[in-house]
């Protein structure tokens, strides 16, 4: 049994404490807007806030994640008031098929909140995300716009 | 499964079958001249417009999302002549199933070589005008006066003398019951109102809170979770396996043997099949491909290179005779390798099976050809299965000819009767069990005579056919037309210079690697072949690169335009920032003529920022010029990721690559700016999720060689040492 405290609400799940944290979200708590794209550490599709950090959960196991604050793309929107991060997002039409997005716009949310102004330099250093429909062009206008807003 | 009759006679008809808690209105083309009923008659292409009491406009597309917006651009066509309002038009997709039972109402299903709208534009527009028609029809007997006297905009019908109203919901249930006009005009494109414009896509939403569910998704009520290991030497199989060594672990339900080839495990969460198929020991019968390598294939292209046998793909004039008696002689041989789709979500599909009942829910690229691997695979008739198309996290090939993680999954339903398992694939599996972008290698030999003119070129293609492996009743005589993309003699992938001795030809060597339809498909090497060679020829001739192409483009208007077109925007000529260089490349590939110009600098003699890339593009009509600056954008991402990074290579028979930590992706940091010009000529229609993928390479090796004095001839470029910073 582990204790994961995602978007702000306690779950205490029957999950082997090696498992990585990506498959106890999606499977033991079912939150699937996080997703598996490469199981290493390196696409960044599974990237989710724990204590407002952004952590690719496809290698961390659930016991490092236990009783800490784990944030998911789910917890973004309260009560479907998307975030600035997101409205530049659908302004901008990011998302081709959209599977890298999730992890995309919890990496732009970590970085807006590190750097509130980032330049290009600053999103070159921080979004290491593999986007393979390529939106690269339209994630640095909305995050420039993210930022104005 | 699919034979496309030819259409003898296009006449839409009405179904009253009830969908979506509203009336459809099926719109379906029969054959001959009899009317038939939409449930009874055509197997034929189809549009569906489903139109509530809310006037709310449902528009059924066939094809595939997969991120390239052709839903939206279909939507937006239907809407055109519809009249129907845009902000309440939304979406849905009909299943394979249906569309069987219905002789192929809907038409083709298949998503790919850029086909989505260009080839379904008529029918879809006919079929919005077609129920626009009728919903006036049916308001102007409600109010006795003639229909000439009404007209439609925004889903609201006007009788113009009277001023009267009435609104599309209100009339749909008696417009399905009007006979279908014969003559169904289509507006002149000068009166698009909504083809052409900027609109946003209808599918954005929900991919930016997690709600979006992509196939690897899916959740049924008792449904386990699978994951599949195939032998990993292509052609090789199942030996034995020892399932009591993981069959007590934790979550695990049962070890299945899938085929003759692979070896699955059920578990409760997929992370515990995952864990046990970790563990489960396997022992392959890996056959006598287990010998071929990377480079013992390299050997047998190279022997296609000056073998005497060839399929010929163009040809005029007499191009040995013209090299053998050339004042000078310019020669070169290129080679490009496997590579592989690396869709960001993994294959997967899940599967229900009963001896009654066969159901399928998969992302695919041809809602079709995943029913047809579910029919052969379940072993049920057409009446018993059911296919359900799930959005796909990408596609550029991997999902439309090939189901072979479709048919994975009602192997191993079968065998847990009644439950739903969903097989998802690991990362590695999907790297090392793809239909890879197939390798060929290149010998170009060009021909001046005593002035420096260009007067033959002869192109030797050597190596693998993707229709010989995929589609063997396309090839013509043997020969593979698909291999000729791009340097055709006509049509969708026109060869785009006269010169007066040319020779295309292509020595087939196919080896076991299974090739696919990779985004671009053959115009991605024909295109660094060709296009890298005009500049070699360019410089032999001591010429300028746009020049020299353009004495050869006299014929070529049209490609011509789009590379002036970049030249003019790019500076072509004028003095670059300094240390940046430019280079060119055009091509006409799924019926759009597109050019390049890219912007490179070098540091380091191996480090490569590619600042900016000018594209042109002329697909005869922009649907959602937004949308295609997408795609051409996205297209270099993929393209470039090929160039600098990307290969599959073959040791022992299977491939090396099963990660992206072997197989990277740009980045972010990595992206030029990329300017688009979308300049639609008009008169013929183009496609836009691939053409444009073609010219990156060519132009960003061309500006490398302006930079460097080096030309690389294989790829990809890491194998040089040389990196895009």
């Amino acid at each position: 049994m582990a204790r994961l405290i995602i978007n702000g609400k306690t779950h205490v799940v029957d999950v082997d404490p090696a498992t990585p944290l990506l498959w106890a979200i999606r499977e033991q708590v079912g939150l699937t807007g996080t997703k598996y794209g490469c199981g290493i550490a390196l696409c960044g599709s599974c990237t989710v806030h724990i204590d407002g950090a952004p952590v690719r959960s496809c290698t961390m196991p659930v016991s490092a994640a236990e009783g800490k604050q784990i944030t998911t793309i789910e917890g973004l929107a309260v009560k479907d008031a998307l975030t600035k991060v997101q409205k530049a997002w659908l302004e901008h039409e990011v998302p081709q098929c959209g599977y890298c997005q999730s992890g995309m716009i919890m990496a732009v949310e970590a970085l807006l909140k590190d750097k509130p102004k980032p330049t290009d330099a600053d999103i070159d250093a921080a979004i290491t995300n593999i986007c393979r429909c390529g939106t690269f062009q339209q994630v640095r206008a909305a995050i420039h716009a993210a930022a104005k807003a | 499964m699919i034979n496309t009759p030819k259409i003898t006679r296009r006449t839409f008809l009405i179904s009253t079958a009830a969908a979506g808690g509203g009336l459809a209105l099926g719109l379906s083309i029969p054959f001959g001249s009899a009317l038939v009923h939409a449930a009874d008659g055509s197997p034929e292409i189809t549009a569906w417009v489903v139109i509530r009491p809310d006037d709310t406009v449902v528009i059924r597309i066939a094809r595939s999302e997969m991120g390239q917006g052709t839903l939206t651009g279909l939507a937006q066509m239907v809407t055109e002549e519809l009249e129907c309002d845009w902000s309440h038009v939304t979406t849905e997709y009909p299943t394979p199933g249906q569309s069987v039972a219905r002789k192929r109402v809907w038409g083709d299903f298949s998503t790919g070589g850029s086909r989505g709208i260009r080839e379904s534009h008529e029918y879809v527009r006919r079929g919005g005008a077609t129920a626009r028609m009728m919903l006036i029809q049916a308001a102007a007997e409600a109010w006795q006066v003639p229909a000439a006297e009404c007209s439609a905009a925004k889903s609201v019908i006007t009788h113009k003398p009277s001023g009267r109203k009435t609104t599309y919901g209100k009339v749909a249930a008696a417009a399905s019951k009007i006979t279908p006009p014969k003559d169904v005009a289509l507006k002149d494109p000068k009166d698009w109102k909504i083809i052409g414009k900027r609109v946003r896509r209808l599918d954005t939403l929900d991919k930016l809170t997690g709600k979006q569910v992509y196939g690897a998704d899916l959740k049924l009520p008792g449904m386990l979770n699978a994951t599949i290991r195939e032998c990993p030497v292509f052609g090789g199989k199942v030996k034995s396996f020892d399932a009591a060594k993981v069959a007590q672990m934790k979550g695990v339900k049962k070890v299945v043997q899938v085929g003759d080839t692979a070896v699955a495990v059920v578990a409760d969460t997929w992370w515990q099949a995952k864990t046990a198929l970790d563990a489960l020991p396997v022992v392959w019968d890996e056959g006598p491909n287990a010998r071929v390598s990377s480079a013992s294939i390299a050997e047998t292209l190279k022997a296609g290179l000056d073998a005497p046998q060839a399929f010929v793909g163009n040809q005029n004039g007499d191009a040995k005779a013209a090299i053998a008696g050339a004042a000078k002689k310019i020669e070169a041989v290129y080679a490009y390798p496997y590579q592989n789709h690396a869709t960001m979500e993994p294959m997967n599909a899940t599967a229900r099976y009963t001896p009654e009942r066969c159901e399928v829910w998969c992302p695919t690229q041809n809602g079709e050809a995943a029913f047809a691997a579910t029919l052969a695979a379940s072993g049920l008739p057409a009446d018993k299965c059911e296919v359900y198309k799930i959005h796909l996290g990408g596609g550029f090939g991997r999902r439309g000819a090939f189901h072979d993680y479709v048919t994975q999954a009602v192997l191993i339903a079968r065998q847990m009767p009644g439950i739903p398992v969903k097989l998802l694939w690991t990362r590695e599996e999907d790297m090392t069990q793809g239909r890879y972008h197939p390798v060929t290698q290149c010998k170009l030999t060009g021909a001046f005579d005593a002035g420096n003119n260009l007067t033959g070129l002869h192109m030797r293609i050597s190596g693998q056919s993707i229709l010989t492996a995929v589609r063997p009743q396309a090839l013509q005589d043997g020969r593979d037309p698909a291999q000729f993309q791009g340097v055709a003699p006509s049509g969708e992938f026109a060869f785009g210079y006269g010169i007066d001795h040319l020779l295309i030809d292509h020595a087939m060597r196919n080896p076991h690697v299974p090739p696919g339809f990779w985004r671009g498909v053959n115009i991605n090497q024909n295109a660094i072949y060709i296009e890298c060679f005009m500049d070699e020829l360019a410089l032999a001739a001591g010429q300028d690169p746009l020049e020299f192409r353009r004495k050869l483009m006299g014929k070529h208007p049209k490609h011509l335009a789009v590379l002036n077109a970049v030249a003019e925007k790019a500076g072509w000529g004028k003095p670059a920032p300094k240390g940046v260089f430019r280079g060119l490349a055009q091509m006409k590939a799924f019926n759009s003529y597109v050019a390049a110009c890219a912007e490179v600098s070098v540091s380091g003699g191996n480090k490569v920022k590619v600042h900016r890339i000018v594209c042109a593009t002329d697909p005869g009509y922009a649907v959602n010029p937004a949308q295609i600056e997408r795609q051409i954008a996205g297209s270099f991402v993929y393209g470039l990721s090929a160039l600098f990074d990307q290969e599959c290579t073959v040791k022992n028979g299977r491939i090396e690559q099963d990660n992206f930590h072997t197989y990277d992706s740009m980045r972010i940091a990595q992206m030029p700016k990329v300017e688009s010009i979308i300049m639609p000529s008009g008169g013929f229609w183009g496609g836009v999720g691939e053409p444009t993928i073609c010219v990156a390479a060519p132009a960003v090796l061309n500006a490398f060689f302006a930079a460097t004095g080096k030309r690389i001839r294989s790829f990809p470029l890491k194998n040089h040492g040389i990196a895009m910073v």
